[in-house]
């Protein structure tokens, strides 16, 4: 028993030594940046130390998944708790917290920074990220919503995929290429629970059949005959033609199933076209066609998300902080990530003069045009039916979509699962919406 | 002993520990098969049927070990560390006072001490976010030491005191009749009982401290991570994550199970400790 | 809870006795206590006074300025909320099947593993580890490996396409929660089989009692204390399990498998609202109570009457 507790007492003062060091306070040249862990962030931290050294300003990143980096970033900016210089939000956030007065104003700096450029921004992906026509905060990537096809498949069984598909005919495809016996499913679509998960492919399919979450009087309108007619087309394709484990299935799932060979089309973010085509982790490379959101109503359906960086109101050194951004967000670094990691895993979708470098669009040919004509497209205008009340696509930029969302969510991947029936899941979602329109109601 | 057909007892014998050797191996293959995975390629993690034989790399444990594991290993390392050791200095006399000297009020402080389990981490953690923020104490390795000492503490004084009570009456009085003080009493007598039960006690505390997610998660920033938090991190949110997973968590769990094997040979001795007179 | 007191009668009276003589006695022996109900209670009350304020609020996080008084309206709320009240059930339901299966199975390999064999020190290393391993790693790994429909190991075992996570998502859960702490029940009854007085058994073996008998009779009385102890401590952290649901399911499908603590981690992280998770996490302090001091109750009542040695 002595020596154990001499061999801790060695250990610990040896580990003192070492976290003690990390306990002393960052110097004032030191930046923290909450970052979400995306392939595309994890190669901007490996580019960083290219940074600390040109400008003498460290970097620590916070690197967290998509929902403990959400949760904690929101926790600390709304309790201005100053841990972060930087933080990682997305056009959810963006319009919300810069009316709360929680981020900083960006124009300033921008216009301080010639070369930046700013003007090169995909003007949806500005105007989501604005309040008042101004940016408090700028875009990293950007994404919109697409259908990827097995070309091959499609040969096989002698279809062609038209310019501007239908739902209507995805579905008709979908039955004819699912084989079941062979493991390969018919379509992927996601299902899982979460309101950036199931919700927003499904919120686009909403959209184009005409429905809305709420009208311009802010009544919830999940159980119109529309929303009714798209939640069950959504839950019928999946229960008939979709993946198995369709109800827990989120991006990371359909991913994995749409790349190891196990679907022939899948519809979801543009961002997955990178890893379909990395030969490190698919087995389909080169086989994929990329086709627009399908519609039903309107002209276009994709989504409109992007991953952007923003300062929060009560962060130290405002300057530094910025003097980063733009390092992470201009067209040089785009150049760079090119260069060093190949052409494939440049951020996409936000600037247009990527689209102009001549070896971008030879290596992302198969989806560089699909992924920029889905984001030019992703306004309201084109891709909804009738006025809402509210900004977003494929959520309602309101603060209580996060909630409201998931428990739509919970509901739809009963039905999925077979459960519940559309129709209940719809009226249980239609009184939590009530509830959320109501307060809205209160303060027109 | 009586020797009674020493063949047969040998045979009994074998069949039972190969028996046991089976069992714990399908009970712990899951892991087993995750260990498997640490060394493959992402591509050979997703096959149908799941491949046992591959060409093994070490990418994944390279990216991990590269990836800045290091930071976190030595808060994890110094938290767990000063955390176990300051619950066995609390929690010993405690555990002692509760058992051997015990007055009235003994089952009103254990029941006080189970109750602070009771708050699910989840419902405390912006308060305690709040207070953190107030005190400074937000993102430094302190903070979690303290609030692991006083999350692990119950745990510890109810299993020492349930050793402390293994102790012989006749052995303690004994002692006291041949005029031995309390420190005496202590490490003559009652500390060889319960040791094994305190190395238990040692280890489940190291456990809890080093797997603890949520606090780790929400309390610390760039300084003070720990494992938990570099392997969640190390998840990447898109694309084929099962042999990055599988080489991280091994690499995360390793240090805990050489702690754990060092606690074997304390378990293993208290059985021949146990029956001195 | 005066059922916690386990002091013979002898040491009671004795107390007493010396109770009489002037305080400094039992000041005397609370000593030793202190340091550690000083520690817990400044760091625990705090937070859990904090939080019982916040659950009189309607603090609405990302709503700034939303902040006011409501009394007991959150705890209103909370108990008509019916999802509350099948997470509640949930909880219920997962606590008591994974304490109980968790603590046979722990048992069971607590017995064999507590004699002499070959490699004896690796097989118990390898069967600690599932409690090793971080909880989220372990509830993707069995996500992963184990359940998932086409390239998981039950899938490759009985060659159904069978969505466990979806067509069983709280037994899918259970079996994980289980896996994960049957080492702890082990440890736990192992280090109570250890500390048996080995000449007590040695002497029942030469009266010629079988194994059962000296199992029935002698060890499994000697365990009960540690029998309570694994329960009570098991069940306190099984309650609160979250990675598993978190990570496997999220609760679904539905609300299937939706408990407490993710109910909870719901309405404070993606609802934000900060009173009616606190509200919450009041209401299960106070469940957990009741329920504990009755349980302790039964289980003492139970165990004293069978005799035993101690």
């Amino acid at each position: 028993m002595r020596k154990l507790l001499t061999l801790f007492a060695a250990t610990s003062l040896l580990a003192t030594g070492c976290a003690g060091a990390g306990s002393l306070g960052t110097g004032s040249s030191t930046l923290v940046i909450a970052i979400v862990s995306n392939p595309q962030m994890k190669d901007a931290i490996a580019l960083a130390p290219e940074f600390e050294k040109a400008t003498g300003i460290g970097l620590k990143f916070v690197s967290l998944p998509e929902n403990q980096a959400r949760a904690k970033i929101t926790a600390s900016t709304a309790t201005e708790g100053g841990e972060f210089d930087v933080v990682m939000i997305s056009n959810y956030e963006a319009p919300q917290w810069a009316a709360n007065g929680w981020l900083e104003n960006l124009e300033p700096h921008m216009a301080a920074t010639p070369g930046y450029d700013e003007g090169d921004f995909i003007p949806s992906i500005k105007t989501s990220l604005s309040y008042q026509n101004q940016m408090y905060a700028v875009p990293f990537y950007g994404e919109s919503s697409f259908l990827a096809y097995r070309k091959d498949l499609f040969d096989k069984a002698g279809i062609t995929m038209p310019a501007k598909p239908t739902w209507q005919q995805i579905a008709d495809y979908a039955a004819k290429l699912d084989d079941k016996a062979n493991g390969v499913a018919g379509i992927c679509l996601r299902g899982k629970p979460g309101w950036g998960e199931s919700l927003a492919p499904f919120t686009t399919v909403a959209n184009t059949f005409g429905a809305q979450w709420f009208d311009q009087g802010w009544n919830a309108k999940l159980t119109s005959p529309e929303f009714t007619e798209a939640a069950k087309f959504y839950v019928n394709l999946i229960r008939e033609h979709g993946e198995v484990g369709a109800s827990s299935a989120g991006f990371s799932e359909c991913g994995t199933r749409y790349t190891q060979g196990n679907a022939a089309m899948w519809y979801d973010a543009t961002v997955m076209a990178g890893t379909n085509e990395d030969p490190a982790s698919s087995k389909i490379v080169g086989k994929s066609g990329y086709a627009p959101a399908p519609v039903v109503k309107t002209q276009a359906s994709g989504w409109l998300y992007t991953w952007a960086l923003g300062i929060p109101k009560v962060a130290k050194d405002k300057d530094a902080a910025w003097k980063f951004m733009a390092w992470m967000t201009d067209k040089a670094y785009v150049q760079k990530v090119g260069q060093t990691y190949g052409w494939n895993r440049v951020p996409p979708g936000v600037r247009q003069s990527t689209y102009a470098i001549p070896e971008y669009a030879d290596a992302a040919k198969a989806y560089a045009k699909p992924t920029l004509d889905g984001i030019a497209d992703a306004n309201q205008q084109k891709v909804m039916a009738s006025p809402v009340p509210y900004p977003g696509i494929q959520f309602v930029g309101i603060p209580e979509f996060q909630d409201l969302g998931t428990r739509v969510s919970q509901q739809l991947s009963a039905a999925i699962a077979g459960r519940e029936s559309v129709e209940d899941a719809l009226k249980q979602s239609q009184d939590y919406a009530q509830t959320v329109g109501d307060s809205y109601k209160a303060v027109q | 002993m009586t020797t009674v057909a020493p063949r047969k007892r040998q045979y009994g014998k074998g069949s039972l520990t190969v028996a046991t050797w089976i069992i714990a191996i399908l009970f712990v293959f899951p892991l087993l098969w995750m260990i498997l995975t640490a060394f493959k390629q992402e591509a050979d993690a997703y096959t149908d049927p799941p491949k046992l034989f591959f060409t093994p790399t070490f990418e994944q444990l390279g990216n991990v070990l590269g990836g800045g594991f290091l930071p976190y290993l030595s808060n994890s390392a110094f938290v767990t560390i000063v955390s176990t050791l300051l619950v066995l200095l609390f929690g010993i006399p405690a555990a002692y006072a509760l058992s051997l000297a015990p007055v009235k009020g003994t089952s009103n402080a254990l029941g006080f001490f189970l109750s602070t389990k009771m708050l699910p981490i989840v419902a405390a953690i912006i308060p305690l976010y709040v207070i953190s923020q107030n005190t400074e104490l937000l993102d430094t390795v302190w903070a979690l030491v303290i609030l692991y000492t006083s999350m692990n503490l119950p745990l510890a004084i109810w299993m020492m005191r349930s050793f402390f009570l293994e102790v012989p009456h006749e052995m303690i009085e004994a002692g006291r009749i041949d005029g031995a003080n309390l420190p005496t009493l202590l490490r003559k007598i009652i500390m060889p009982v319960v040791a094994p039960g305190i190395a238990a006690t040692a280890l489940i505390c190291v456990i809890f401290s080093w797997t603890e997610f949520f606090y780790a998660v929400n309390l610390t920033a760039a300084r003070a991570g720990t494992v938990p938090v570099f392997l969640v991190g190390f998840i990447t949110s898109e694309g084929l994550y099962w042999a990055q997973l599988s080489a991280a968590a091994l690499l995360a769990s390793l240090p805990v199970m050489i702690v754990g094997w060092i606690a074997q040979n304390h378990l293993v001795r208290g059985l021949s400790m146990g029956a001195v007179k | 809870m005066s059922t916690l007191s386990v002091s013979t009668p002898k040491s009671t009276s004795q107390a007493k006795v010396e109770e009489k003589r002037g305080l400094s006695t039992a000041a005397k022996r609370r000593l030793p206590l202190l340091p550690a109900l000083i520690f817990v209670v400044a760091v625990t009350q705090l937070p859990f006074l904090l939080t019982v304020f916040y659950s009189f609020q309607s603090w609405n996080l990302v709503r700034p300025g939303s902040r006011h008084f409501v009394g007991l309206q959150n705890y209103v709320d909370v108990f008509s909320d019916t999802t509350f009240l099948v997470a509640l059930l949930n909880t219920v339901v997962l606590t008591v099947v994974c304490v109980f299966v968790a603590l046979l199975l722990g048992l069971g390999l607590a017995i064999l593993l507590d004699r002499k064999f070959l490699g004896r020190g690796v097989v118990r290393t390898l069967l600690i580890t599932p409690f090793l391993i971080l909880p989220a790693a372990g509830a993707l790994l069995w996500k992963t490996t184990v359940f998932d429909p086409t390239y998981g190991l039950l899938h490759f075992v009985f060659g159904t396409d069978v969505d466990w996570l979806s067509e069983f998502p709280l037994a899918a859960v259970m079996a994980q929660i289980v896996w994960q702490w049957t080492p702890f029940m082990m440890l736990l009854i192992l280090a109570g089989l250890q500390s048996q007085a080995k000449d007590v058994l040695e002497a029942a073996n030469v009266d010629g009692a079988g194994r059962w008998r000296t199992f029935v009779s002698i060890t499994l009385p000697h365990l009960s204390r540690f029998l309570q102890l694994a329960t009570l401590l098991g069940a306190i952290y099984i309650v609160n399990s979250f990675d598993a649901i978190f990570l496997m399911t999220q609760g679904g499908p539905g609300t299937a498998s939706t408990n407490l603590p993710y109910y909870i981690y719901q309405r404070a992280f993606e609802g934000f609202d900060v009173g009616q998770s606190s509200a919450m996490g009041v209401i299960v302090v106070i469940l957990t109570m009741i329920v504990a001091t009755f349980a302790l109750r039964l289980m003492f009542r139970t165990f004293s009457v069978s005799g035993g040695i101690k």
